[in-house]
């Protein structure tokens, strides 16, 4: 793949070559997986939901299904108003889902379909819901496709009725693996605070094999809760680019107040999740708490020395990335390269920032950018350690750098989707991960002499 | 049917649209229904035009893949194929025109130009293909003379591939958007002339896992070359000599038994079917091949090889069939070239096929099929998930044939998976090919843990 990078001096300003983003559709299928018996719904051609199903399925080794409108070029002539109807007849009663989550693709979205109107114009068994997200491609990401489809949830289903809060809090946890939303409620039960999460796709793209195979799995937030969560008392909206627009929309739509907070990976992000927890319903935080934390400050010293004072390139969804990197300055490491596909100069701002306040220099901080200049970077000036997806390790093998994969999407390595990256566990988790990768590089790399039975 | 089907649906297991695509070996009267479209609302397995052109197209090491379209149909096309390669890797990048919104109202033929010119420019490649994806032909991108410029521009091969999702939704178009492709690029300008050779092309092979490479030994071993495979391994200017070709093979036949047409039409080389998938297949395509050769000393060397490969295969075969014998299979693959080499492979093993299935089989081929099958067989064409679920259930599989999205579903129902996707990386072509399926599958039939899975819940597991 070394002819990915051409050693010459060239242009990159048109297009994408080995991008680091994808389409919004496949975000939007996968927020919808966390409605509780959900059938997310692609309408157009049946490409894009094939692709999409396949990239879940690879990540998350388990069956995803969604249901297409099946474009031909009659339906994008005419219009897809009867693919649609058509589809929510036969959805409900082929496969019988609780809600039917609509997104749009590119092909929908530029013969402009007006998905409410064809919506209401069809026939909704009693009972059952169908909501809808616009999604077109070419705006954005599949963050963006995540974020408008936790909107959609909010603007159909949830309400107020006008009464007291409950002493529950919202969370929406952002674009993370089921094993991290599952960490996310544990730390949160584990001080003792009610909450509604969602979306949630634990138990649904991670569910268990037993004896009975399930098309709609036990996990996901229900209709009702989601319709309930206008009556919290608090939603904490985890990621600015996956969560916010649902989390204030919530505000303005139920007067829930919301607290916008990163996803929390690393060591600040989540005594950040704590706090604010912890001002929202002023409980104490328990001693369980504690002692996870300090496991984490004694972890961190007994390690530092493996990697403080590497240089580290990272790359991968923006909601992640932008903690991940806040981590690694804790740990000592210093960021050379922090890239997004994602669009958006916040993402910019927020790292260049952080960098500033932990006096790094000289590193290169892009949003919307992709894996080829990832790569020529990598390639004039190396680093140590690569943090990012699977299709970074392209460039891990060409410059031979040790990859770290995190983030969506990882198709060639095994159970990382249960294994959380979030909280104090999570902390551990990247810590192991990254002196590991590194030790090993070492003990690969190192003469005979050197190679030491402790390290 | 709840007894079946995890799907809750109240009377009907599938749709009563579909029951034409639902045939029984044996008890079913007529013709299946196989070339419509799929219905909406349900869970296809298909994919689209663009991905059948890619599939197709992909394998050519040397070119630029360039999708032009948001960046989705790029981002999951991305090394889609297991497809290797002895020379260039360009073909495993992934290009992408990104078009965002000022894109699809302007239009976005000047950003397709910008890029080739970019392209080009870093990696003055012999060709570049340009896909077009579904959005580019709503708004009406002339791809076509963006492309005839930009190729005059730089002097080499810039080649559109009409292939927006929606144009069907049926691979098959893309195939066929793909081959008008290749024709397109090996036709020879003018004033160029190709010299006559004894060699032969391989059409319909993509040397996943290094496939080709193996039928290219057997080849050599009998004293016949190979000119250049369409796609498996093929470098643009390999492409270009294929007019000089005596023969054309043909095994993918969904995909290319129009380009073997066209190639017999325009430039009169005859072509013949094979198949090297699994040892009798492999026998009966070497022994066709040497036929048409005609030349004793390569029968004698085609059947010395067959002796000898068959010599080291036969007893691992027989050793997998005494463990394999009395299980059951079902089958669901893309085409039915697919479908009828698995089949025969199986019944190689002595294992009972009783679901066999494709999503873009045509008529002819399903009656090919229905003939290698016994009485009681289920045929299916274009099956959703919940079809699969529910044979899978009601005819007690114990392993099953398919691609990505099929694998995930056996296993919760705990049943075997053998891979057979475009993107596999296993050679499972010849001798040695077979002798791999056959671990495969015993591999997976006859894994320990599906033990572990008839009782799973930790109390049944204490008791």
């Amino acid at each position: 793949m070394l002819e990915c990078i051409p050693t010459r001096k060239v242009e990159h300003t048109a297009g994408k070559i080995n991008p680091a983003k994808t389409c919004q559709p496949i975000g939007a299928m996968y927020a919808a997986l966390g409605i509780h018996g959900c059938l997310p719904h692609s309408h157009g051609s049946q490409g894009c939901c094939a692709y999409h199903r396949m990239g879940l399925t690879r990540h998350f080794r388990d069956q995803i299904l969604a249901s297409s409108s099946s474009f031909t070029e009659g339906a994008s002539v005419f219009g897809g108003a009867a693919n649609l109807k058509t589809s929510i007849k036969n959805v409900f009663k082929i496969y019988n889902p609780e809600i039917m989550a609509v997104h749009t693709t590119c092909l929908s979205e530029t013969i402009g379909d007006d998905i409410p109107t064809i919506i209401k114009q069809s026939e909704v068994p009693e009972g059952k819901v169908v909501i809808h997200a616009n999604t077109p491609s070419y705006q954005g990401s599949h963050i963006t496709g995540f974020s408008n489809m936790c909107k959609a949830m909010v603007s159909y289903l949830a309400e107020s009725d006008g009464t007291a809060k409950k002493e529950r809090v919202n969370i929406l946890p952002g674009f993370v693996n089921p094993g991290d939303m599952r960490e996310i409620k544990r730390i949160v039960r584990e001080l003792g605070i009610d909450l509604t999460m969602f979306p949630d796709t634990s138990d649904v793209v991670d569910s268990p094999l037993t004896d009975k195979y399930e098309m709609y799995p036990e996990g996901g937030a229900t209709v009702a809760e989601i319709r309930d969560s206008g009556n919290s008392k608090l939603t904490l909206a985890l990621g600015a680019w996956s969560s916010e627009a649902a989390g204030a929309l919530l505000q303005e739509k139920c007067s829930v107040p919301c607290v916008p907070l990163k996803i929390p990976v690393g060591l600040k992000a989540t005594d950040d999740l704590i706090m604010a927890l912890k001002d929202g319903f002023g409980m104490k935080v328990p001693r369980s708490m504690t002692i996870e934390r300090g496991q984490v400050v004694d972890t961190l010293i007994d390690t530092h020395f493996h990697y403080q004072g590497k240089k580290v390139a990272v790359a991968g969804d923006p909601d992640i990335v932008v903690p991940l990197t806040e981590f690694l300055l804790t740990m000592g490491m210093i960021p050379a390269y922090v890239m997004t596909g994602t669009p958006g100069s916040r993402f910019e701002t927020e790292i260049r920032h952080m960098l500033e306040q932990s006096g790094i220099k000289d590193c290169v901080v892009r949003a919307e950018g992709d894996l080829f200049e990832l790569h020529k970077w990598i390639m004039e000036n190396p680093v140590d350690l690569l943090i990012g997806t699977t299709h970074c390790k392209y460039i891990a093998r060409a410059e031979d750098v040790p990859l770290v994969r995190v983030g969506f999407p990882i198709f060639d390595r095994a159970v990382h989707y249960l294994m959380p990256i979030v909280g104090y566990r999570g902390c551990l988790r990247l810590i192991e991960m990254i002196s590991n990768a590194l030790l090993e590089r070492r003990d690969r790399d190192c003469t005979d002499e050197d190679y030491e039975l402790i390290l | 049917m709840d007894t079946y089907c995890s799907q809750p649906a109240g009377a009907e297991a599938y749709i009563e649209d579909r029951k034409d695509s639902i045939l029984t070996k044996g008890k079913s009267k007529g013709n299946i229904s196989c070339s419509s479209d799929s219905l909406a609302g349900a869970v296809s397995q298909r994919a689209c035009v663009y991905c059948g052109a890619r599939v197709v197209l992909n394998p050519v090491t040397d070119a630029v893949h360039l999708v032009h379209g948001p960046i989705g149909c790029a981002a999951f096309t991305w090394d889609i194929r297991g497809s290797l390669s002895s020379g260039s890797e360009m073909y495993r990048n992934s290009f992408s025109t990104d078009m965002k919104e000022r894109d699809i109202i302007f239009g976005g033929e000047q950003k397709l130009a910008a890029c080739i010119d970019e392209i080009v420019a870093k990696y003055a490649p012999p060709a570049v293909f340009v896909y077009s994806t579904c959005v580019v032909g709503v708004i009406g991108d002339d791809i076509i003379s963006v492309c005839k410029e930009a190729s005059l521009r730089h002097n080499i091969d810039v080649i559109p591939v009409e292939s927006s999702g929606f144009k069907s939704g049926n691979k098959i178009v893309g195939y066929r958007a793909a081959a008008d492709a290749l024709l397109k690029l090996i036709t020879p300008k003018d004033g160029v002339h190709i010299e006559p050779t004894r060699k032969l092309n391989f059409l319909g092979e993509y040397n996943l896992g290094g496939e080709k490479w193996v039928v290219e030994r057997y080849l050599k071993e009998i004293g016949i070359e190979i000119n250049v495979a369409f796609t498996g391994d093929s470098t643009v200017a390999a492409l270009k000599q294929a007019p000089g070709a005596c023969l054309n093979l043909v095994q993918c036949t969904g995909s290319m038994h129009y380009v073997a047409m066209k190639l017999e039409q325009t430039f009169g080389t005859p072509y013949m079917d094979v198949n090297f998938f699994g040892a009798e297949n492999t026998t009966e395509s070497l022994r066709k091949i040497a036929d048409f050769y005609g030349d004793e000393d390569i029968k004698r060397r085609t059947e010395a090889l067959i002796e000898r490969e068959s010599s080291h295969v036969r007893p691992v075969i027989e050793k997998y069939r005494k463990k394999l014998a009395g299980k059951r299979a079902a089958i669901y693959v893309g085409g039915a070239f697919k479908a009828a080499a698995i089949i025969r492979q199986l019944k190689e093993l002595d294992v009972e096929i009783v679901l066999t299935g494709t999503q873009t089989g045509k008529k002819e081929e399903y009656e090919n099929l229905s003939g290698m099958l016994s009485e009681g067989t289920v045929i299916i064409d274009d099956a959703n998930p919940a079809e699969l679920e529910r044979f899978l259930r009601e005819k007690d599989v114990d392993f099953m044939a398919g691609g990505v999205k099929e694998r995930f579903l056996a296993y919760k129902l705990g049943v075997g998976f053998v891979d057979h996707n475009h993107d596999r990386k296993d050679c499972l072509a010849g001798f040695e090919g077979a002798v791999k399926f056959a671990r495969e599958v015993h591999t997976t039939a006859c894994s320990p843990v599906w033990k572990h899975l008839k009782n799973t819940s930790v109390r049944d597991v204490r008791l």
